[in-house]
């Protein structure tokens, strides 16, 4: 049985706020004591997800919450915004390093840098992305 | 927002990435490190990233599209300093960085640039001896 | 009342008196008993989690988490609560209404029960924490990384290597090429039996990220079975240099930086023994 034992929530419309979405993540990553590789790949993924809210999410919500679930601590990260929306969600997954439009390697990276991923978007509604990282975990 | 300084080392530039750049800190610093080339004449650019502990695809790229320009710019980029838990997620992430070279410190870096800007003059003057 | 809980603690204690001082003992229990008294009067409430017992229960754990590291068994661990109900009882019955007395044993009991059980869980917690301490050093121990020369590191795997393991290496070898200023690092996979998929990419990625750093990494002593299983797999092995032996690559890697070996002219010095002849 998961449960949320801690949350915190931040508004995220610029890129300058993107920086405390990096910042509140690296601060509860250490307090749950996650190792330095574990706390980069963390952050690293919170920082794409961040920046493609702000680019193409119009902005919107960041929510840190701590999970415990049959003795073991994890980290969940929730992207909520009331953008556009993603129109095809296999493209957007697939990793496109473009320098101009696109997501690159945004999701599909986040994805990889994480132990869970969930990903919903309704076009013209919104979009909420959330990823998990569990203590100890590969 | 600050604008990061870049340093003048004889033909080459150097400049330390210290703080949490946001994405248009980035994107200045690529703007005026191109300025900077073509104004000094620089044969290569050093950038170190050693106190950077997040490398995401954003920075990533923009390291990579700073070499591309650097080049055209008959400069050559590199990048030193790599954390290894950085290094370790940027695989994970999938971002090759091609095209950016690396070195361990600033003087490995300092000691590529002079063997590569080295090298090419050499070319050069072997072409021009040719002719 | 003290001193009787003292005297059954170290009845039950008896052999592993050498491991605790007696007066570490007396002190554990005054501190006790005043945080209990606290937080009775205090009204009590849930033991596990409520912020009247917090006192308590950091007591408890503190001794746990000493106990477990000394090695004291669970039950000689939880004694230290469950010896003293008959003490509290003892006094209770002396000194309480008998129509009283009846609901105040049972409360008291609930609530020493829970104490007690916390106190064990505590402890478990303590030695699991000492077990996964203990595997990680097993873990750094198992994976030495040599240098060879100054600016060349060598990393001798020997045994099957899983996804965690794999890990530490891939970790201790990258720091150990920031901690040297190594610009190469030579992955020796000789004793290494068998290498799955996982494995192989686990040590592609070792690469790209040593290159990334900034060093170049050389993979040696592959066994034909192992490049087989690597063709098979279709692992992209294609921009790594490989060497059969670590002997090869480590000539590799003394020309990458600039060194090579030639004759001194002076010959290594005899034994004395022959000398002396």
């Amino acid at each position: 049985m998961r449960t949320t034992t801690k949350s915190e929530s931040i508004p995220v419309r610029t890129s300058a706020e993107v920086v405390s979405v990096r910042h509140l993540t690296r601060k509860w990553a250490v307090e749950l004591a996650f190792t330095l590789v574990e706390q980069t790949k963390i952050v690293t993924a919170a920082s794409e997800l961040g920046r493609n809210m702000v680019d193409y999410g119009r902005g919107g919500t960041f929510t840190v919450e701590v999970l415990e679930e049959g003795g073991r601590k994890g980290l969940r990260l929730t992207f909520e915004d009331h953008g556009p929306g993603i129109a095809d969600l296999d493209a957007a997954m697939r990793d496109g390093f473009t320098t101009g439009s696109g997501m690159g390697l945004g999701l599909g990276g986040a994805k990889r840098l994480s132990n869970e991923f969930e990903l919903r978007s309704v076009p013209g509604e919104g979009t909420r992305v959330a990823i998990t990282r569990w203590k100890g975990a590969a | 927002m600050e604008r990061i300084s870049i340093l003048k080392m004889g033909r080459f530039l150097l400049v330390s990435i210290q703080v949490d750049m946001d994405d248009r800190t980035a994107m200045n610093l690529q703007d005026d490190l191109t300025e900077r080339i073509v104004k000094d004449r620089a044969k290569g650019v050093l950038i170190d990233i050693s106190s950077l502990d997040v490398v995401d695809s954003f920075i990533g790229r923009m390291l990579a599209n700073t070499a591309a320009m650097a080049r055209i710019l008959d400069a050559e980029t590199v990048v030193v300093g790599m954390q290894p838990s950085v290094a370790i997620t940027l695989v994970e992430l999938g971002l090759s960085l091609r095209g950016v070279r690396s070195a361990l410190n600033v003087e490995r870096g300092m000691e590529l640039l002079q063997s590569i800007v080295h090298d090419q003059s050499e070319r050069v003057d072997a072409h021009d001896d040719e002719e | 009342m003290l001193a009787e809980w003292i005297r059954r603690q170290e009845q039950n204690l008896a052999l592993r008196n050498h491991l605790q001082k007696s007066g570490e003992l007396e002190a554990h229990c005054r501190a006790f008993l005043r945080a209990l008294l606290t937080s009775l009067e205090a009204g009590g409430g849930d033991v596990t989690a409520g912020s009247n017992w917090t006192q308590a229960r950091e007591i408890l754990a503190d001794i746990s988490r000493n106990r477990a590291r000394q090695g004291f068994t669970p039950t000689e661990t939880a004694i230290f609560v469950f010896s003293l109900k008959q003490p509290i009882f003892d006094v209770l019955r002396r000194e309480m209404k008998p129509e009283e007395l009846g609901e105040a044993l049972s409360d008291l009991s609930v609530v020493l029960d829970e104490l007690g059980l916390f106190t064990t869980e505590t402890y478990q917690k303590g030695r699991e924490e000492i077990i996964a301490r203990q595997q990680q050093e097993l873990l750094e121990l198992s994976t030495p990384v040599v240098q060879l020369w100054r600016g060349v590191l060598a990393l001798p795997l020997i045994g099957t290597l899983d996804s965690a393991r794999t890990q530490v290496v891939m970790e201790s070898l990258l720091q150990a090429i920031v901690d040297t200023g190594s610009s190469i690092a030579i992955i020796d996979i000789t004793g290494v039996p068998v290498v799955d998929t996982l494995v192989a990419q686990h040590l592609l990625k070792t690469v790209a990220a040593a290159r990334l750093m900034g060093a170049d990494c050389i993979i040696s002593g592959i066994r034909p079975q192992i490049a087989q299983t690597i063709v098979h797999l279709g692992v992209e092995i294609n921009d790594v240099l490989t060497k059969a032996t670590l002997a090869d690559a480590f000539a590799v890697a003394l020309t990458r930086i600039g060194l090579a070996v030639k004759k001194s002219g002076v010959p290594a010095p005899v034994r004395k023994e022959a000398a002396a002849e």
